[in-house]
C-alpha cells in the first residue's frame, strides 16, 4: 500500500504575528487550529483526527484534544522535533488511507521569544534520564554549536566556503522581502552574513534561523471530502521519514537522514528530484539547507556549494527555488521548529497563492521537508512530496 | 589544565565502571563480547550485534580531531567561557567522541590534529575526558 493521492492538504493556516507577549501556548495552538480548519471549510466538528509533537502543551496530545473540544478516533504525537509536522502529514495520510480518520489537524505553537520557561518543560524531559546524557552534558554544546561542528567537517571534506554558505541566507532575505509577516524582511549581501559575529565558528549569527513566537496549522482530508470543498487541495504523493543518530559513536556529519527519507518519498510519489517545481527546504541554519540539498539527490555529495551559489535557490527562476516565505532563517521559526511552515509554504506555491515576486509559474509538484534534533548527533529526517490538485 | 564548567555526570551500574576509571585517570571503553566491537557511548548492550555483554578495556587515550567549532556564545555557565573549542575526537580504538580541546590556543585547532586525553576532575570523584594536543 502507499499513501500516493490518497490524501489532500485541505486547509492552511501560519500564524501572522512573530512576537506574541499576551497569549499562552494553548491559545495560539487554538488559534491556528481555528485558522486552518477556516481556511479548509471545514469545522472543529469534522475533526477526527488529531496530530500534535513535543510544542503541545500537558499530556501528549489529550490536552489540546480536551481544550479544543475535539471527538477523536485517531491521535498521534509523534516527537521528532522540527520535522515533526511532515511526519505528522504522512502519518495523516496513512491513516485516512486506511479509513482510521478522514480529517486530520495537525498543529504547531510556541512562545520563545515571550515565554521562554514554556520550552523548559521539554528540553529538560529530552535529557533526563537519557543514556548518552553523561557524556554529552559536560561539553558547552549549543544548537549553533553542534551544526556549526557538521559545517567544520562539510568545509574540509568538500571545500565547501562561508561565502557559499552565506547565499543560501542571501536567497531566504531576497525572498522574506516580499513577506509582509517576515521577522527579518531586509534582504542582506553575502558580505553582510560573513561580517556578522561568529557565535560558532564557522557559523555567523547570520547563518542562523530567527527565533520567533508563533505557530501554523494544517488539515489533511480524505478524497471524498477534498471534493466537496471549495477550496483548492494539495495532494499528498509520497512521505518518508528517518531518523538518525550517532550509530554507535561513528557518526558521520557530513549527511543528514535525508539521504534515507528522500529516495522513500520520491519512490513512493513515482518522481525523481528533477521533477520538483519547489522545495521547502528545512533552514535552521544555512549548513542544515546545503546538506539537506545534497542528501535529497538536487545535486551530487559536496557539491552543494557550488549548487547554491549563482543564485540557484532564487524564485522564481532558479533551478531550485525554495523557501519563498523567507523561510526559518528570515520569516518565522515558530516554538523553534520550523517545519510546519515548510508545509504551509509548499501548499500556498501548489495553490498559487505565494506572493507574485516569487511565486513558482504553473507549479505542479513541491517538495518540503524537515530536520529535527541536532546534526552533531540524533536527528529526524521527514520529505513530503506534494502534488497541485489537478497533478 | 583549563577551568570549563564540569559538573559530575550522572553514574549507574551500567556506566559505573567506566566513571570509576576516570576517578584514577584511566579511560576505558566497553567492547561487545560477542563481536567485539568498541562501543561508545559507555553501555552494556551492544548496538552492532544486539547483545548484552562487555568487557572494558584500556584505551590509549589517544586521537586526532574529527571536527571542532570555537563557539564564541555558550549558554549558560558556558558563557563565561567564551569562546572555547568543542569538538569530536576519533579515538584510535574507533569511537568518535563529544569532547573540548584545551590547553591551546583556539586558533591553532584542526581536523586531523592529533590530540590526547586530559582529565577534568569533579567533586563527586568522576572525571570527565577532555584532550589537548599531544605532545
Amino acid at each position: 500500500m502507499t499513501i500516493c493521492g490518497k490524501a489532500s492538504i485541505a486547509g492552511a493556516y501560519e500564524h501572522p504575528l512573530r512576537v506574541i507577549p499576551d497569549r499562552t501556548v494553548a491559545q495560539v495552538h487554538a488559534d491556528v487550529a481555528v485558522g486552518a480548519l477556516a481556511d479548509a471549510g471545514l469545522s472543529m466538528d469534522d475533526v477526527d483526527g488529531y496530530f500534535c509533537a513535543g510544542d503541545a502543551p500537558g499530556f501528549g496530545g489529550f490536552s489540546m484534544a480536551e481544550y479544543l473540544g475535539l471527538q477523536l478516533r485517531h491521535i498521534d504525537t509523534t516527537e521528532t522535533g522540527g520535522s515533526s509536522y511532515l511526519c505528522h502529514v504522512g502519518h495523516a495520510a496513512a491513516a485516512i488511507a486506511a479509513g482510521k480518520c478522514s480529517v486530520a489537524l495537525v498543529t504547531l505553537a510556541g512562545l520563545p521569544r515571550s515565554d521562554p520557561a514554556s520550552m523548559m518543560a521539554g528540553a529538560r524531559a529530552m535529557f533526563a534520564g537519557a543514556p548518552e546524557a553523561g557524556f554529552e552534558m559536560n561539553h558547552g554544546m549549543t544548537i549553533h554549536g553542534g551544526y556549526a561542528l557538521a559545517a567544520r567537517r562539510h568545509m574540509y571534506e568538500f571545500g565547501t566556503t562561508s561565502e557559499q554558505l552565506a547565499e543560501i541566507k542571501v536567497a531566504a532575505s531576497h525572498h522574506a522581502q516580499f513577506n509582509p509577516d517576515a521577522f527579518l524582511p531586509k534582504a542582506v549581501s553575502i558580505e553582510e552574513v560573513i561580517e556578522s559575529p561568529l557565535v560558532s565558528d564557522p557559523l555567523h549569527r547570520l547563518d542562523c534561523c530567527v527565533v520567533t513566537d508563533g505557530g501554523g496549522a494544517v488539515v489533511v482530508v480524505s478524497p471524498e471530502i477534498a471534493r466537496d470543498l471549495e477550496r483548492r487541495t494539495v495532494k499528498v504523493l509520497g512521505h518518508g521519514e528517518a531518523p538518525k543518530h550517532t550509530n554507535n559513536g561513528r557518526i558521520d556529519l557530513t549527511h543528514t537522514g535525508a539521504v534515507w527519507s528522500g529516495p522513500r518519498a520520491f519512490e513512493e510519489a513515482g518522481v525523481t528530484p528533477g521533477d520538483i517545481d519547489y522545495a521547502s527546504i528545512y533552514d535552521s541554519f544555512t549548513i542544515t539547507v546545503l546538506e539537506t540539498i545534497e542528501d535529497l539527490g538536487f545535486c551530487e555529495k559536496g557539491k552543494g556549494g557550488a549548487f547554491v551559489a549563482d543564485q540557484g535557490l532564487r524564485a522564481p527562476d532558479g533551478r531550485l527555488p525554495f523557501n519563498t516565505d523567507g523561510g526559518g532563517l528570515c520569516n518565522n521559526h515558530p516554538a523553534n521548529r520550523g517545519g510546519m511552515t515548510k508545509i504551509i509554504e509548499a501548499v500556498r506555491q501548489l495553490r498559487g497563492e505565494a506572493h507574485g515576486e516569487v511565486q513558482v509559474p504553473d507549479c505542479q509538484l513541491a517538495l518540503a521537508h524537515g530536520t529535527g534534533g541536532s546534526l552533531a548527533n540524533r536527528m529526524g529526517s521527514a520529505t513530503l512530496i506534494l502534488g497541485q490538485e489537478d497533478a | 589544565m583549563s577551568d570549563l564548567p564540569t559538573f559530575a555526570p550522572p553514574v549507574t551500574p551500567e556506566t559505573k565502571p567506566f566513571w570509576d576509571a576516570t576517578a584514577e585517570g584511566r579511560l576505558v571503553l566497553p567492547r561487545c563480547t560477542s563481536c567485539q566491537t568498541v562501543i561508545w557511548y559507555p553501555r552494556t548492550f551492544c548496538p552492532e550485534c544486539h547483545t548484552e555483554g562487555v568487557e572494558w578495556i584500556d584505551a590509549t587515550g589517544e586521537g586526532t580531531v574529527y571536527s571542532y567549532t570555537v563557539t564564541h556564545k555558550g549558554d549558560g555557565p558556558w558563557r563565561d567561557e567564551s569562546p572555547y573549542v568543542m569538538a569530536y575526537v576519533e579515538l584510535d580504538e574507533g569511537p568518535r567522541v563529544l569532547t573540548n580541546i584545551v590547553d591551546c590556543d583556539p586558533a591553532k585547532v584542526s581536523i586531523g590534529q592529533r590530540v590526547s586525553v586530559r582529565w577534568a576532575p569533579t567533586d563527586e570523584g568522576p572525571a570527565v575526558p577532555r584532550f589537548a594536543p599531544a605532545p
